[in-house]
């Protein structure tokens, strides 16, 4: 990955990016033909232009350049889930480091994954080098600075391996290898004879711990860029698929074996992401959530059938892969998780509730919980429609009549109320006048003033009942105390039936 | 629950299994007509051919007026009601609308368990009417209620045939002031708050009112009543009813209401 994908036309020619650096144009990087000019990275454009009149440039995209690399380490996740994005690629091109421990048999082995990975980003239009070793640093090593004959390394062979590379391939900074280099000790084999103490204390202790890692003597682990799922099927394709039913089939086909697995160790999903791998190294993704653990291949297909409409499977899919990325226990009983449906009623319910958050979204499919606040507009709120009962069986607060509506926001209305503390006579709200025939109040309700946040939510409220001429009932409150200096301000909190 | 042994017998056991899974419901279902559920108050019951709002099928309710509370009111008594008939099995009741502002403690005023209660919020009308017509078909509530700006001929059909599937009470609950649409809705109602008496104590609010009208009704005529709603008892109340349209009004009643 460490040259640039470019078409066939322009793969033949001198291709490079550049960057500004320092008030000139510094190319960042080249393609074969160019590297064959002389052409490197850091050279000025003029230089290059002089090696190589036709050289054809545009400007470096950094940006674009890690989501390309993100996208195709997304892809490799085909061959092991351990996949890391080597951002920094210090002292040599950025790229992926894949952890393949246990997965090579099921490609044929260590090489002819390594000829399956290098082909398939081959026919993506990258020019790519890969290769595997029992370390990590062993691999950086030899994929970048390594002829191209020997890309496998045996446990054990690295030492030997390494030998003819230069210092710059431990992957330390450019000023470090450099220092190195000028003096004497332009191969990595010269470090290995050498006492330790002397270098750490010339050079820190990164060389040396660089050595080692290279060397495998310290472990180095690869933090995955997606987290590991336990849970993941997978399902590859000799042709690419394109069509809706055949994804479909496959899906249906995971999923199955995947309830199976569940059910064998008593479990049931709650989150489901369905990973496409596109033929051209991409991947898309098609999440599902669930609002309980669930098995059942029907319940979760038709989940999925909502999501495999819109999606985008470009030139086809040659592999599928299904994780589980949370997993619950699933005993046997339910009971519990809403009041009054019985365990006959929950799993159609739990499908329908399900169904209605995967198109609307989880945030709008719930269920009211009491709260214990004296302030209306917290005396109440939104909870998963299907979550634990067992803290919402708490009863409403009954002492008072509440609206059956009530504004989130209480709505300011010009009302007329000639004594204080008497309900307001009339009230104008949405344009449309209203005469107060009956009244009930004031209800006095205190702000919350250790909850903090703004000044007007601690202010003391006076609610009033009011029945207009034609029946309408509504709840308005006066905020603050009266005052003769300041004018009231009424507000409409909510309407009763 | 427990039982002494010796007094269990097998067929008593058998006789609850099948009412546990539901068995003899389905059943009485199929030969049945049309089950419905009780209004809770006589005289709406006897007005109605079903003698109660049939269930599994498609219902309206329209407001009187704008800025009326009245008709969520009455939503949520007959929510309560379908919820209570459904029984046990599917007691599960779902809201569908475009906003929020529905208010836990003023629901449950009117005999509606909110813990039974699932909100859905839907932004686009069509969103709405999807997650109607799954909710209905899905068999897993007692009844769906949508508010819905607009829904056509087509649309009120396709949720009386959902409503039929799923055998679950559909109401609709459409805004004030709108155009008599052609629906497929088996009864339309519309209610309006009506002025109250005075409390027996004051000036202040007496039992609320509302002016309850019977619009449609399929096999049915069209009636009105004045109802009041006793928040101490959690009932509904006849106040009055108004008999000028129809037809088998005894007369000694015509004379009272003129």
């Amino acid at each position: 990955m460490t040259r640039l994908p470019t078409l066939a036309a322009w793969r033949a020619k001198p291709f490079a990016t550049t960057a500004k650096a320092g008030g000139r144009l510094v190319i960042v990087a080249a393609n074969a033909p160019a590297e064959a000019a002389g052409i490197a990275p850091g050279q000025a454009l003029a230089d290059a232009r002089a090696l190589e009149p036709g050289l054809r440039v545009v400007a470096a995209d950094p940006p674009a350049d890690s989501s390309a690399l993100a996208a195709l380490a997304d892809g490799l996740t085909r061959y092991t889930p351990w996949v890391a994005v080597d951002e920094q690629g210090e002292g040599g091109a950025r790229g992926a480091l894949l952890d393949i421990t246990g997965c090579a048999h099921l490609f044929g082995g260590e090489a002819a994954l390594l000829a399956d990975l290098i082909g398939r980003l081959e026919r993506c239009g990258f020019a790519a080098r890969a290769a595997v070793a029992a370390s990590a640093g062993a691999a950086w090593a030899i994929a970048r600075f390594a002829p191209h004959d020997r890309l496998v390394i045996a446990p054990g062979a690295e030492g030997e391996a390494l030998a003819a590379l230069p210092v710059a391939a431990l992957r330390l900074p450019a000023e470090t290898a450099g220092r190195l280099e000028r003096l004497g000790l332009r191969r990595i084999g010269a470090l290995y004879t050498l006492p330790r103490a002397p270098l750490a204390r010339r050079f820190g202790s990164l060389v040396g711990r660089r050595l080692d890692q290279a060397l495998g003597r310290v472990e180095e682990p690869i933090s995955p860029r997606r987290p590991v799922e336990p849970w993941r099927l997978q399902l590859a394709f000799a042709e690419p698929i394109a069509q809706r039913e055949d994804i479909a089939a496959a899906t249906e086909y995971l999923t199955a074996a995947l309830c199976r697995r569940l059910a064998e160790e008593m479990k049931g999903a709650r989150r489901l992401v369905l990973a496409l791998y596109r033929a051209d190294g991409t991947l898309a993704r098609a999440e599902i959530g669930t609002s309980r653990p669930v098995r059942e291949t029907k319940h979760l297909m038709r989940l999925f059938a909502e999501k495999l409409d819109g999606l985008d499977v470009g030139l086809g899919l040659d592999l599928v892969a299904l994780s589980a990325p949370v997993v619950e226990p699933l005993a046997a009983s339910q009971s519990g998780l809403l009041a009054g449906a019985s365990e006959a009623a929950l799993p159609a319910l739990a499908a329908l509730v399900d169904r209605l958050a995967n198109r609307l979204g989880a945030s709008e499919v719930r269920r009211l919980v009491p709260v214990a606040s004296h302030l209306p507009e917290r005396a109440q709120r939104a909870a998963p429609a299907l979550a634990s009962a067992a803290a919402a069986e708490a009863p409403w607060r009954k002492r008072r009549p509440r609206p059956l509506r009530l504004f989130t926001r209480p709505q300011p209305v010009d009302a007329i109320a000639p004594v204080p503390d008497d309900p307001p006579l009339l009230f104008r709200w949405r344009a449309q006048l209203h005469r107060i025939r009956r009244a009930d109040g004031p209800e006095r309700i205190a702000g919350e003033w250790w909850q903090g946040g703004a000044p007007a939510q601690a202010e003391v409220r006076d609610y009033y009942r009011v029945e207009d001429e034609a029946g309408r009932r509504f709840w308005l409150y006066r905020e603050g105390l009266y005052h003769p200096e300041r004018r009231p301000r009424w507000f409409l909190h909510g309407l009763f039936a | 629950m427990s039982y002494r042994h010796d007094l269990v017998s097998v067929e008593a056991l058998k006789s609850r299994i099948l009412a546990l899974e539901g068995a003899w419901q389905g059943v009485g279902r199929h030969e049945e007509a049309q089950p419905a559920a009780s209004l809770g108050l006589e005289p709406l019951d006897r007005a109605l051919p079903w003698s109660g709002l049939p269930t599994a099928c498609l219902h309206e309710v329209s407001a009187g007026a704008a800025a009326d509370g009245a008709v969520a009111g009455f939503a949520a008594y007959l929510l309560a009601r379908l919820s209570a008939a459904a029984g046990r099995r599917q007691s599960a009741v779902l809201w569908c609308a475009a906003g929020d502002g529905l208010y836990g403690p003023g629901l449950a005023a009117y005999g509606l368990d909110t813990h039974r209660l699932i909100l859905v919020r839907g932004r686009r009308q069509a969103d709405l009417l999807w997650a109607l017509e799954e909710a209905l078909r899905s068999g897993a509530l007692a009844a769906v209620l949508g508010e819905i700006e607009e829904a056509d001929l087509t649309a009120t059909r396709r949720l009386q045939l959902a409503a039929e599937a799923g055998r679950t009470t559909a109401l609709l609950l459409r805004p004030p002031g709108g155009k008599p649409a052609p629906s497929a809705a088996v009864t339309a109602w519309r209610i309006a708050a009506a002025p109250s008496r005075a409390a027996s104590w004051g000036a202040g609010l007496g039992r609320e009112r509302w002016r309850l009208e019977l619009v449609r009704c399929r096999g049915g005529l069209p009636r009105q009543w004045l109802v009041e709603w006793n928040d101490e008892a959690n009932r509904l109340a006849v106040a009055a009813e108004f008999r000028d349209r129809s037809v088998d009004a005894p007369t000694d009643a015509r004379r009272l209401a003129g």
